[in-house]
C-alpha cells in the first residue's frame, strides 16, 4: 500500500499509525515525524507546494522504497499552509515484516523527500518573513541512498 | 507554441505572478534559454530572475537541469531549491 497525502489539515497520528500497522504482512513499523521547532524564535512556518508535481514526486519516493525493501506499506503525509511551533509538518512510515527493512526504509523516505519533492518553507520571526534556504546536508543525506 | 510558466516561493513573489502563459521564439529550446528570454522581456523580470545559480526548474512537472529541452513542453516551473520535510 502506498499512502500519499498533502493537505492543510493537522496530521492525525492515530489514523496514520492504524493504516501503517494494518498493512498486509506487517511485523514492524518505523516512523519519522517532523515538527516546527518550538525553540528557535519562529512564530509561523508556512509551506508552499507544487500541486500535482509534489504528490507525484512523493509517490515515486514511496514506490521506490516499497520496491527496494519489499514494504507492506509506505506512507508520506505532508502538511502545507501556515503552522505553529510544535505542530507536525511531515509524517512518514515504513511497514515491513521485520525491523531492519522498516528502519532503513523510513530513513530513505524522509531523506529522499527532502530533496525530491517540491516544497518550500517560509518562516516568520520577529514579524519578518523569509524563505528558508536549502541545506547542503540534505543533498548529502539523499545521495547516500544512491546505489 | 504557448507555454505555461509556473513560479514558486520567492521566484513567485519577485515575479509578482504565480503563473503566466508565454509564446517564446522557436529558437528558445532549453530551460536556460527560456529563463534568459523571460528575463529579457522587462526590467522587473530581469531582476526577479537575476540569481540564476539559485533557480531550479521542472519541465512538465519533472525536475530537470537548466540545459534540459523545453521543445514540446506544456508547462515549465521555476523555483528555488526545495526545502520540504
Amino acid at each position: 500500500m502506498i499512502r500519499i497525502h498533502v493537505g492543510r489539515e493537522a496530521i492525525d497520528l492515530t489514523v496514520e499509525m492504524m493504516l501503517a500497522e494494518g498493512a498486509a504482512g506487517t511485523g514492524a513499523v518505523a516512523t519519522f515525524t517532523g515538527l516546527v521547532r518550538p525553540d528557535d524564535g519562529v512564530a509561523t512556518l508556512e509551506l508552499e507546494h507544487y500541486p500535482g508535481a509534489t504528490e507525484a514526486a512523493l509517490r515515486r519516493v514511496a514506490e521506490d522504497a516499497a520496491a527496494r525493501w519489499s514494504l507492506g506499506a509506505a506512507t508520506i503525509v505532508h502538511r502545507v499552509g501556515p503552522m505553529a511551533p510544535g505542530e507536525r509538518i511531515v509524517f512518514v512510515a515504513a511497514s515491513a515484516p521485520h525491523r531492519a527493512a522498516a528502519l532503513e526504509a523510513c530513513a530513505y523516505l524522509i531523506d529522499r523527500l527532502k530533496t525530491d519533492a517540491p516544497f518550500w518553507k517560509r518562516e516568520t520571526r520577529d514579524g519578518e518573513a523569509r524563505w528558508v534556504e536549502a541545506r547542503d546536508g540534505d543533498a548529502a543525506a539523499a545521495a547516500r541512498w544512491e546505489a | 507554441m504557448a507555454l505555461d510558466i509556473l513560479y514558486f516561493a520567492w521566484v513567485r513573489e519577485r515575479m509578482g505572478v504565480a503563473q503566466e502563459r508565454v509564446e517564446p521564439a522557436a529558437e528558445v529550446t532549453t530551460v536556460a534559454m527560456l529563463v534568459d528570454w523571460l528575463a529579457a522581456r522587462d526590467a522587473d523580470s530581469g531582476e526577479a530572475l537575476a540569481d540564476r545559480a539559485r533557480l531550479r526548474a521542472a519541465v512538465d512537472q519533472a525536475f530537470v537541469g537548466m540545459d534540459a529541452s523545453i521543445v514540446g513542453a506544456r508547462e515549465v516551473a521555476l523555483f528555488p531549491p526545495v526545502t520540504g520535510g
